[in-house]
């Protein structure tokens, strides 16, 4: 059992301060980056993940990367909705929702720039297959009037998109009637309207997208063969969930890339701000650690006292790194997500998995910095270091 | 003078703690001209266009197209001298990962004339006139997929239907170092014929008109004027020089230029921590010998430029060393973007402006980490720092 003196590490760090503080502040920031990029990814994610459901499928045009490049005719949708695999509601008609999805340009609040909203026409099947869209002011649009709905997340990031305003689109003036929540999921960046209403207006024929419910999740692959297989149609379906996923992995692999190399380059720096800290360190307390070594603590003791007291200094950067980037979770973000092309809002979102990858990585951060001036530490000569002082 | 002597010299007393002061600078240098040189890629678009090239597209938003009649209506308008229009295809080559370059159908007739900064030679452009399926294609797009002319190219849409077979007819480098050099031009005649025969209810639209006008300078009435011919009509225009349309996707963006605009500032933070703990460190350590220096005759000023000088000197070295890595290493992360995103950045190199601004942020933060110590040992009475063992 060695005998690590400890004691002496850490309060070595109380009594230098400013270099402790200095050191830990350079660490807090990688750390802040770190796990800043992580939470980014994770929270776009979330949200867009969050936007399906389990035992919902989607039926789009084969090779659409999203639903505003799908298309699909009443004639393929109503065969779509007659399928054996789709649940039904009590009065036996088909949990399916035939939708229709467009970008439409709206200036954003604050710059005024333009930017582009989600639009989706729904059926009326379409809120019982989204149960986590919830109406939190005014009321439900009714069918065949120029009213629409709006996204708790779109009438934040948007002007002019309050309940009672009118927005201009398509040569007619809709009303706001209402607003909308979604859990925090895509829907809640998105306008909705009465998709018969949508198509009139803007003369097109067809659909996006077929959302269906499941009656049973297993029925998916079967479902999937008959549609894909249909010669008269070009379909492709895919879980909703799956869907939705995809359409984030574009945006947070270009989030994790940036960010990994940014990281990357960051804790080299606070490696070496590290190591010069504790290289500093080792050679001010010669005679100290000749002192310890007289006493008869090994060169090991020694080796780990130093090694100690560089993870105790990266514990306490990376820690308030970290506390200063949970923080970050009461931001939201709203960017446009490069695979739909429209405005999406999404939070910074903390897991304890990043929590641990953030520590750890300050952890290693501090061992690979303070490794080498360990070693120096423990490698001096007994004799020698006494003589220094 | 003996100042610089002084500092050159104290500069090598502790090697090693000097060396790793300076290499930590470099590569924080070296991460701000990073950041800095990804913040003016997206910004490339605006110096590639030109002040006399009008954009109009559907004033609901660019999904939606324009119907081709429009065209000789533009023409009409008075000071506009050639219209030219193009469609975004949304091809897939291969797999979605090859596929992140721009493929658009134009007019092939008028497309090199209102866009001639895609210099292309005469011949190439009537072999493109000649055939219904023939395609150009720029330089570094061709070099990239080893694409030579009479190379025939296989692609899906995600946005129209069917297969599409193009025969490379001709190769286009920039005129200029912010041309973009990836774009795949086909025929939107080919584009039309297919459609009609597939979804004949698309056809005969465009994504947007190019306009090229002859004054500039009217480019704001020129543009009025466009849009007031189709107010009220089933497809309303939005007209606006090309700058301000290329900054319209920038700002949608914008979130995530803040951002990194903000990371950059983290990182100077970051070198004026570790600059400042290894002056702080050094000025602890010297401050018996600034007292002899003091007792010597030498004064305030000489010890606050000896600080000053030495943080300067570190900072100066570091920030050198940086910007000489800069250059490599925004290749190596474009190469790792389009290996992995497949995304469609044009690396452009690194400006002269990011270079001597990262230089700057050094010599700045080299003064920034001199202020306390420098204070310190100004205003350190002789006796106090005599008095200090160590």
């Amino acid at each position: 059992m060695i005998a690590i003196p400890l004691a002496y590490s850490l309060r070595n760090l109380w009594a230098r301060r400013l270099t402790t503080v200095l050191t830990a502040a350079g660490i807090a920031m990688v750390i802040f980056v770190f796990a800043a990029v992580l939470m980014l990814a994770y929270g776009l994610e979330k949200t867009l993940v969050a936007t399906g459901a389990d035992d919902n499928a989607i039926v789009i045009r084969r090779g659409s990367q999203s639903e505003m490049m799908s298309l699909i005719d009443r004639a393929a949708a109503n065969i779509i909705r007659s399928q054996p695999e789709i649940a039904t509601d009590p009065r036996g008609k088909p949990l399916a929702a035939s939708e229709a999805v467009v970008l439409i340009g709206r200036p954003k609040r604050g710059t005024g720039q333009e930017a582009h909203v989600q639009t989706r026409g729904i059926a009326p099947e379409s809120f019982a297959m989204r149960p986590q869209v919830k109406l939190v002011a005014g009321r439900l649009f009714r069918p065949g009037l120029s009213e629409v709905i709006v996204g708790a997340a779109a009438e934040r990031r948007f002007e002019g998109m309050g309940l009672g305003r009118t927005i201009r689109f398509a040569m007619r003036d809709w009303t706001v009637v209402g607003l909308f929540e979604a859990e925090g999921s895509g829907f809640e960046s998105e306008i909705w309207l009465d998709s018969e209403q949508l198509l009139q207006a803007f003369r097109r024929p067809v659909f996006s997208s077929v959302t269906v419910r499941l009656s049973d999740p297993s029925g998916f692959d079967a479902l999937k063969q008959r549609l894909e297989g249909d010669p008269r149609f070009n379909l492709e379906v895919k879980r909703e969930k799956a869907f939705y996923a995809d359409q984030s992995a574009m945006m947070t692999g270009f989030i994790r890339v940036l960010g990994l190399f940014v990281t990357v380059i960051f804790s080299i720096g606070a490696m070496i701000g590290a190591m010069i800290t504790m290289y500093a360190a080792v050679a001010n307390r010669t005679t100290e650690i000749g002192t310890l070594r007289a006493l008869g603590f090994p060169r090991g003791s020694i080796l780990l006292a130093f090694l100690v007291e560089s993870l105790f200094l990266s514990l306490i950067g990376g820690g308030a790194g970290l506390v200063l980037a949970s923080l970050l979770q009461n931001m939201t973000v709203s960017t446009t997500n490069f695979a739909t092309f429209s405005e999406l809002a999404f939070r910074f979102a903390l897991s304890p998995a990043i929590a641990l990858e953030s520590i750890a990585f300050a952890l290693v951060v501090g061992f690979l910095g303070g490794f080498l001036p360990a070693v120096r530490a423990a490698r001096q000569n007994i004799l020698q270091s006494l003589r220094a002082a | 003078m003996q100042l610089i002597h002084l500092i050159l010299k104290n500069l090598f007393r502790h090697k090693l703690r000097t060396i790793l002061t300076v290499l930590g600078i470099a590569i924080a240098i070296l991460a701000f001209g990073m950041i800095r040189t990804v913040i003016a890629m997206w910004y490339s678009g605006i110096e590639a266009s030109s002040p006399n090239r009008l954009i109009a597209r559907n004033a609901i938003s660019l999904i939606f197209p324009l119907p081709i009649a429009y065209r000789n209506a533009i023409v009409a308008v008075p000071g506009v001298s050639v219209v030219s229009y193009a469609q975004w295809f949304g091809g897939i080559y291969i797999d979605e990962k090859h596929s992140q370059f721009p493929q658009i159908a134009v007019d092939a007739a008028t497309w090199f004339d209102v866009a001639p900064e895609n210099r292309i030679s005469e011949s190439e452009k009537a072999a493109f006139l000649r055939e219904r399926n023939a395609a150009v294609v720029g330089v570094q797009l061709a070099r990239r997929f080893g694409w030579k002319i009479g190379d025939v190219v296989r692609m899906r849409s995600m946005i129209f239907s069917g297969d599409w077979d193009f025969v490379i007819r001709g190769i286009y480098t920039g005129a200029q170092k912010s041309t973009d050099e990836t774009f795949f031009f086909f025929q939107w005649r080919y584009l039309d014929e297919q459609i009609r025969r597939l979804e004949p209810w698309r056809a005969g639209n465009v994504g947007w008109y190019v306009v090229k006008i002859a004054d500039p300078n009217r480019s704001a009435s020129i543009s009025e004027a466009i849009d007031r011919r189709f107010k009220n009509s089933l497809a309303e225009t939005r007209t606006e020089t090309e700058q301000s349309f290329v900054q319209g996707f920038i700002s949608m963006s914008d979130a995530i230029l803040v951002a990194l605009r903000i990371i950059s500032f983290v990182i100077i933070g970051v070198i004026l921590a570790v600059l400042s703990n290894t002056m702080a460190m050094t000025a602890r350590e010297r401050l018996s010998e600034y007292a002899v220096l003091k007792t010597l005759g030498f004064g305030a000023r000489h010890l606050v430029l000896l600080i000053a000088g030495e943080s300067l000197l570190i900072a100066l070295i570091g920030g050198a060393a940086g910007i000489l890595l800069i250059g490599p290493i925004v290749d190596g992360f474009g190469v790792v973007m389009t290996l992995t995103v497949g995304a469609m950045f044009p690396i452009v190199g690194v400006s002269p402006v990011t270079r001597a601004v990262s230089l700057l942020m050094a010599l700045g933060v080299g003064l920034a980490a001199a202020i306390f110590p420098a204070w310190r040992a100004a205003t350190l009475r002789i006796v106090e720092g005599l008095r200090r063992v160590g």
